[in-house]
């Protein structure tokens, strides 16, 4: 379920069951006209990040996982999934999401409210 | 729980001490005791930077590698002070001079060398009660620190002082005496300097060179006695003359230390002769440095030794067991006297048939000197400038073939791309074409730390596109850190997350029987599942376990998922295959009828004849795959791509043979086949070479008689090279077994992205030929047999049209559930989302 509190508060948005993203990989979501990359690495944690690389606008979602960290399909820029941070590269940072499951296993990311 | 191994090493040197490094840096410090003896009072020092503790550059502190502390935080005993007297074989116990015993399981000698001094009249003390040498006062060897602070001690009381011996030591030790202010005469028997390293013309550059500075050179003298009662005066010569002095180094050679060996009853030649394991007559006692002799050679240099040790360590602690040390090749850098000087293999030519080209310039004391031999380089001399030092370095390691003006291999004529220019590129030269990268920015990397080669190309991004630029990148690391440069053990790995090379990690992966990539990283690498080797792991696991492999999807690269090739705006291209390039009526209505329905945006005709559609999204793959009926053209992937063909004997006035049908044939039979890097192939029907199948990857040309030549390494990419012929064979089906022959090797062998361009120099087209033409290694047979198995595997990944692995495959963007999205894939998202089986 997606709850929306209040404008500038942190809410909530159900993304369904993990299922949906294939293991070890991510998907790009769209909420509420946003895109968000969720990532479903192998270590058993989820992590949302914001969808585009910085750099050349790479489908961050396709990007190889491992480790905590993302690298882009474009030109193999490195983020950290969990702060965002570029790894050996000068770009931008990610803006990233806190993300977690729900104890019926559905993915859930906070929005907003930061 | 099995008691620890204990590991006795004899020596806390350069080679034994490294040894002790290597073995902890591979193993779990309880799996093995680790006991040392080393003659010296102190810890472990860089024995190469005495000279510089001569000559006051460098303090006796700063060479020090491993301070006591070292032994006792890593848990190695070290008997520092006390030598080793005696190794009872029977027992396994190594007694020291202090009387106690260390009991071994393998014991290690690395007693090194020690200094030859000929045997000099007038040369003991004259009073045995004065000094505490065995030699008579003033006089000197030049081994150990404690050597260099007597010698300093006398150095600051007295004016002159001589050196016995024109080697790189005793050149060393004037430099240092010079630099103390004293007045230095250097006392050689030969005819030229350092004849060891040089020859005559070098030999008499490095002279005058070394005149300048102050040092007095006096060749072809045979010292016969010391003069002088109390200390020494001066030398006594064999032609009756003598020269004044108050200090003496003799640096007259070394000698390997065997002394314990041969009293242990081991197999001594000039060094205690070991195997290619190391172990010397005596299977649990092995030597490593300069005191053992392999395959004849004793080894003076650190590079060998650290090979050596690298070797040992890995058998003793089981990273590979059978890890066989071959030899080194020797090459060194070094300043003599301020001078730069490079030195690689031979130095003089062998026969007529060694080609020698010389450079010389007196006034700048500059000679450089190659020796070539069949093409390749044999051994070079690089005097007073070493800037050419790094890419001559890399052609002798390789055994590259020589460009054929030998000139542009010493002076690269102002060619910006020549790797040996790169020392003198302005700062804002651009290296790296695909990134960006100045050469100023891969110096600042450099200033700021960055030790390896990779660090650098990770801080900067250099040589990470398309890699062309790697070349230059590593001469300009190399001209800047110069010896500060460290190996970057990782260089030799097949992928960065796991420390192995190909070969090694091919062996635990089979041993292991691991079948997918995440079990790789668990097993081989402690679980760090690094993201950057994923794709290649899941390559090498595919051409090990071929369809026996557990598929993880999410190990492969974007394009491999969906199998179509990701453009910069996200869309795809479809490149079907199209057999040699030959089409029909029918397949190209069917292409463009696809075109039209998909809206494709741009229809292509490709470098490898045949057609790409581009602009298609990823929910559209499968359809466009189904409405095509055709089989992938893996235009996507790390793969063979395709035959390219001319129109050969069928149609061409000139074709000698029907390259048409064999490159039809080869494409059919070799399609999808996964590989380190891309193959491009072609077939060509006569030498005109329409279809350019000289700079393929594999490219076969007829030639008049039905025969076929074929080529391999070839490019024309980002790299150009023409191929190398393989072989010349009388039919296609002899094309077809030796291009598959070939392929499968590569598989093999190949370090990942490595293309064949540079896979075939790196193992020598004597090598590839004898492995695939002549069958030298009895391997042909088996790989034939897992090519065949490969060919026999083969599925069009396109079927995944009906059978997505995952419902999500083809669907890029998925709709949070309760949110507004403009779904243009909406059957196949419901699909997904209600979780129900794959497969509709």
């Amino acid at each position: 379920m997606s709850a929306v509190v209040g404008t500038h508060a942190a809410r909530q948005v159900n993304l369904g069951s993990l299922e949906r993203i294939p293991i070890g990989e991510g998907r790009t979501f769209a909420i509420e006209g946003l895109q968000i990359a969720v990532f479903r690495p192998r270590s058993g944690e989820v992590f949302a990040t914001q969808a585009s690389c910085p750099h050349a606008n790479g489908p961050l979602a396709d990007g190889l996982v491992g480790n905590g960290k993302v690298v882009c399909p474009f030109h193999s820029y490195k983020f950290d999934l969990a702060t965002g941070c570029p790894e050996g590269n000068s770009c931008a940072p990610l803006t990233t999401y806190p993300a977690g499951l729900t104890s019926g296993g559905d993915v859930v990311v906070t929005l907003g409210g930061r | 729980m099995t008691s620890p191994h204990r590991l006795v090493v004899i020596g806390n040197g350069m080679a034994g001490a490294r040894l002790v490094e290597d073995v902890l840096a591979r193993a779990n410090g309880d799996r093995f005791r680790i006991t040392m003896f080393g003659d010296e009072p102190y810890g472990n020092y860089n024995r190469i930077l005495l000279s510089g503790v001569l000559a006051g550059t460098q303090k006796p502190d700063d060479i020090f590698i491993n301070p006591l502390d070292w032994y006792t935080d890593n848990n190695v005993t070290l008997h520092a002070g006390v030598g080793a007297e005696r190794v009872d074989r029977e027992a396994k116990v190594v007694y020291g001079s202090d009387g106690r015993a260390e009991p071994y399981d393998t014991l290690v000698i690395a007693t090194g060398s020690v200094p030859f001094v000929p045997p000099f009249e007038n040369l003991a003390p004259t009073d045995p009660s004065h000094g505490p040498g065995p030699y008579k006062d003033g006089v000197y060897v030049f081994r150990t620190l404690e050597d260099c602070e007597r010698m300093l001690a006398r150095a600051a009381d007295v004016k002159s002082a001589a050196v016995i011996g024109g080697g790189l030591l005793g050149l060393e030790a004037a430099r240092g005496l010079v630099g103390r202010g004293l007045e230095v005469s250097v006392v050689h028997l030969m005819e030229h300097l350092m004849e060891m390293q040089l020859d005559r013309d070098a030999g008499l550059m490095l002279q005058k060179s070394m005149e300048q500075l102050g040092v007095k050179v006096h060749l072809g003298k045979s010292t016969t006695g010391l003069l002088g009662n109390g200390s020494i005066t001066g030398l006594q010569f064999k032609d009756g003359s003598t020269l004044d002095c108050d200090l003496l180094v003799v640096a007259a050679g070394i000698r390997p230390n065997v002394a314990l060996a041969k009293s242990a009853g081991l197999e001594i030649k000039r060094g205690i002769v070991v195997n290619d394991g190391m172990a010397t007559s005596d299977p649990s006692i092995c030597a490593v440095g300069e005191c053992a002799e392999h395959r004849g050679m004793v080894y003076g240099l650190v590079a060998p030794l650290w090979e050596q040790t690298a070797a040992l360590a890995d058998r003793l602690t089981g990273r590979v067991e059978d890890k066989v040390y071959e030899g080194s090749r020797t090459s060194t850098k070094l300043k003599v006297m301020g001078v730069d000087l490079a030195v690689m293999g031979e130095k003089q030519g062998r026969d007529a048939d060694d080609e020698v080209v010389t450079f010389s310039e007196p006034g700048r004391g500059v000679y450089h000197k190659l020796i070539v031999r069949e093409g390749k380089l044999a051994g070079a001399i690089l005097l007073g400038d070493t800037s050419a030092a790094p890419a001559l370095q890399q052609l002798f390691d390789r055994s590259t073939p020589l460009p054929d003006s030998r000139a542009s291999l010493l002076f690269p004529a102002g060619d910006a791309q020549a790797p040996m220019s790169a020392a003198d590129l302005p700062d804002d030269a651009q290296i790296c074409n695909c990134n960006g990268v100045s050469k100023g920015a891969i110096v600042g990397a450099l200033r700021g730390g960055c030790k390896t080669f990779k660090a650098v190309c990770d801080a900067t991004r250099a040589g990470t596109g398309c890699g062309s630029c790697k070349v230059q990148v590593k001469a300009i690391v190399e001209a800047v850190a110069g010896d500060n440069l460290q190996d970057d053990p990782a260089a030799h790995y097949y992928v960065p997350g796991v420390a192995m090379a190909k070969r090694e990690l091919v062996a635990a992966i089979k041993e292991m029987n691991l079948r997918s990539v995440s079990q790789v990283f668990d097993v081989l690498a402690a679980g760090r599942e690094d993201p950057g080797s994923k794709a290649g792991l899941a390559s090498l696991l595919k051409t090990i376990w071929g369809n026996d492999v557990i598929e993880e999807r999410d190990a492969r690269f974007i394009n491999d998922r969906v199998h179509a090739n990701i453009q910069k705006d996200r869309t795809y291209s479809v490149v079907p295959r199209i057999f040699g390039g030959v089409t029909t009526a029918a397949d190209l209505r069917k292409i463009a009828d696809v075109a039209d329905k998909y809206n494709v945006r741009m229809v292509k005709i490709t470098g490898g004849q045949r057609i790409d559609l581009l602009g298609l999204t990823r929910e559209q793959l499968p359809a466009v795959w189904k409405d095509l009926g055709m089989p992938s053209g893996h235009a996507y992937t790390k793969a063979f791509r395709t035959c390219k063909t001319c129109v050969g004997s069928e149609f061409c006035r000139f074709g000698v043979g029907d390259s048409t049908a064999l490159g039809i044939a080869i494409e059919k039979r070799f399609q999808g086949l996964e590989s380190p890097a891309k193959m491009k192939l072609a077939t060509a029907g006569c030498p005109r070479n329409c279809s350019e199948a000289t700079v393929k990857d594999i490219g076969a040309v007829a030639i008049e008689g039905g025969r076929w030549e074929i080529y391999v390494g070839g490019a024309a990419g980002a790299h150009v090279r023409k191929g190398d012929l393989l072989a010349t064979v009388d039919s296609p089906e002899e094309v077809i077994t030796l291009t598959g022959r070939f392929m499968q090797w590569y598989r093999e062998e190949a370090k990942y992205l490595e293309r064949t361009y540079d896979f075939v120099p790196r193992m020598g087209l004597d090598r590839v030929r004898a492995v695939i033409v002549d069958d030298a290694e009895g391997i042909a047979a088996r790989l034939d047999a897992e090519m065949q198995k490969t060919v026999d595997g083969f599925v069009d990944p396109w079927l995944e049209a009906d059978r997505p692995v995952h419902p999500s495959q083809f669907i890029p963007l998925l709709p949070a559930p309760n949110a507004k999205v403009e779904v243009t894939a909406g059957r196949a998202e419901a699909h997904a989302f209600s979780g129900a089986e794959a497969g509709r």
